[in-house]
């Protein structure tokens, strides 16, 4: 049984950032663990079924995850602090047969100089028969400095026979750009679960585009996308299903727009079968008026039942 | 006590002004049941909107246990003491049941004080309480999280639109318990518009609207048979 440890003394900002980003009870350095700082790996961690190699050729890291891992989760957060750095990284995950894994990977970028801070993390998933994945990713950017705050995540996700894999992605707050390429391919009986949450404000873009490919006869896919565009903020979302097999894919994007935002909802749903069945629905408004009347006879202020809607839009 | 003195609210349509509530005055005595009933389109909800805050009166004075509440608007009128039951409640992406109902008591719910809530309205607590508050509860499911959320907080006065519209037999029956328990205890007033007989019945006073007036107000024994008499006529009521 093999497991290793290089553990860190981590500073104020960071330890603020990882409150932000990594969920549940919070980065702690134990278990499977990969704590990603200005471009070098400030910790790691291995477990008994969980092992994370640092990459020879590339920047990034290999995790393996074994056909044991019940129920454990492996966290590789990401925190950029230095005012003008881009940092590319490259993650691996090959999840065995039968594995049930939680991966949490948070990206937060504090950026208190005049210089743009970028990260574009670069993940694919293998995901072996029967293997049960959650994967959770929250943006999130702060700091005084004007530099830009950008995150460009690129997912390859690949599933073999009857493998779950759910997709929770959030985009807190303070992200000025973002350009999201996500790109799933499911095997027979696969079950895609995706859900997609985005708040941007001020002057920030959004971007993401998603292809999702039911290549496997009786695969699945749920997609559900929800936004929230702010001040002269802009949002693209170009999701699309495509139905290679009999498949069941639904593909669901909902916005709220308020200021002088704009939003672009453009779902495609692409069948090749005569078996696919692909719903798509989308939506874009303002928040309804309705909704904020019934939380102010609840004796919320506009501005406070419009927060209390946009948080659990989000939720 | 409310105190409502010469309201009035107007909308203008193709340049031309018309009443929809004119000139209304009646009272509402601690632990009072009102009733409000008259014909579709006679002006009790948008009466009931003005009392909330929801529409703004153009005349006339609303008083709150002597507070003059005219001028507040929807949220003071909620932190004055007055709950409102909307008639087609929205809905919440997003949101639980369980939320919702915190929101509406004020504080975070335990599972089980959400329960009890539920139940109270007829609903089955533990299959709703993690449900969202959104296209996938019906009409009905709605209506009667509605009632829950005004019912989760002690007000002075409650307002309850059509109440029983939309829901079934027997979860109206519940609710009639609901209310009659409220009305037993005299801790709040009650004002329901309704066409529902039973729930007239329950009033101590019945109020008729009728194009934007009063067109009777007085004690249930006197008004009741009055509204009996006219039958379909007069007030759409519920007879079966």
């Amino acid at each position: 049984m093999e497991q290793t440890i290089d553990q860190a003394k981590l500073d104020r900002i960071t330890e603020q950032i990882l409150k932000q980003i990594d969920n549940g009870n919070g980065f702690s350095q134990e278990g499977a663990f990969n704590l990603r700082h200005n471009g070098v790996a400030l910790c790691h961690g291995d477990s008994e079924h969980i092992k994370i190699r640092k990459k020879e050729d590339k920047p990034g890291i290999d995790v393996y995850i074994d056909a044991e891992t019940k129920g454990e989760q492996v966290h590789i957060p990401v925190v950029v602090d230095a005012s003008g750095m881009t940092d590319i990284v490259y993650n691996d995950f090959y999840i065995a047969d039968g594995a049930d894994v939680t991966i949490v990977a948070g990206c937060g970028i504090h950026n208190s100089g005049c210089n743009e801070s970028r990260h574009d993390g670069i993940h694919s998933f293998h995901v072996g028969k029967g293997a049960n994945v959650r994967y959770e990713e929250k943006h999130y950017g702060e700091g005084e400095g004007t530099g830009a705050k950008v995150l460009n995540p690129v997912t390859k996700i690949y599933m073999e026979e009857d493998s779950v894999f759910t997709l929770d992605t959030a985009q807190i707050k303070g992200v000025d750009s973002t350009l999201r390429e996500t790109d799933v391919h499911l095997g027979a009986g696969a079950k895609l679960y995706v859900l997609e949450k985005l708040m941007t404000h001020d002057q920030q873009t959004a971007e993401s585009n998603m292809e999702v490919d039911l290549d496997g006869e009786g695969s699945s896919a749920q997609i559900i996308s929800r936004s929230v565009a702010k001040g002269t903020s802009k949002q693209i979302f170009h999701p699309k299903a495509v139905g290679n097999a009999k498949c069941h894919a639904h593909v669901q994007c909902d916005s709220i727009i308020m200021d002088h935002a704009e939003v672009s909802s453009i779902p495609e749903i692409n069948a090749r079968h005569l078996d696919a069945a692909i719903i798509h629905e989308a939506a874009i408004g303002r928040i309804n008026d309705e909704q904020l009347i019934k939380l102010r006879t609840l004796g919320m202020t506009e501005e406070e039942a419009e927060g209390v809607i946009i948080e659990n839009f989000l939720n | 006590m409310l105190e409502v003195k010469n309201l009035t609210f107007n909308v203008h349509e193709n340049g031309v002004e018309r009443s929809i509530v004119e000139n209304i005055s009646f009272q509402v005595q601690d632990g009072e049941m009102l009733v409000i009933t008259g014909p579709n389109g006679g002006g009790k909800s948008t009466l009931a909107k003005v009392l909330m805050g929801i529409e703004k009166a153009d005349g006339g004075q609303i008083l709150l246990d002597g507070e003059d509440i005219t001028g507040y608007d929807i949220d003071h009128r909620a932190g004055a003491g007055i709950g409102f039951a909307f008639q087609q409640p929205p809905r919440f992406k997003g949101m639980t049941v369980n939320k919702l109902l915190s929101l509406a008591a004020g504080r975070e719910l335990s599972e089980p004080e959400c329960c009890k809530m539920l139940s109270a309205v007829g609903l089955c607590a533990r299959e709703y309480i993690k449900r969202e508050v959104d296209g996938t509860l019906s009409g009905g499911e709605m209506k009667r999280l509605e009632i829950a959320t005004v019912l989760a907080r002690h007000h002075k006065l409650c307002i309850f639109d059509e109440p029983e519209a939309g829901i079934d037999l027997w979860s109206f029956s519940m609710l009639i318990q609901q209310f009659e328990k409220i009305h037993q205890k005299k801790e709040e007033s009650l004002i329901l518009i309704s066409h529902q007989e039973r729930i007239i019945q329950m009033a101590d006073r019945i109020m008729v609207i009728e194009g934007g007036k009063v067109a009777a107000i007085g004690p249930r024994d006197e008004i009741l048979p009055t509204l009996l008499d006219k039958g379909e006529s007069c007030v759409c009521m519920d007879r079966e």
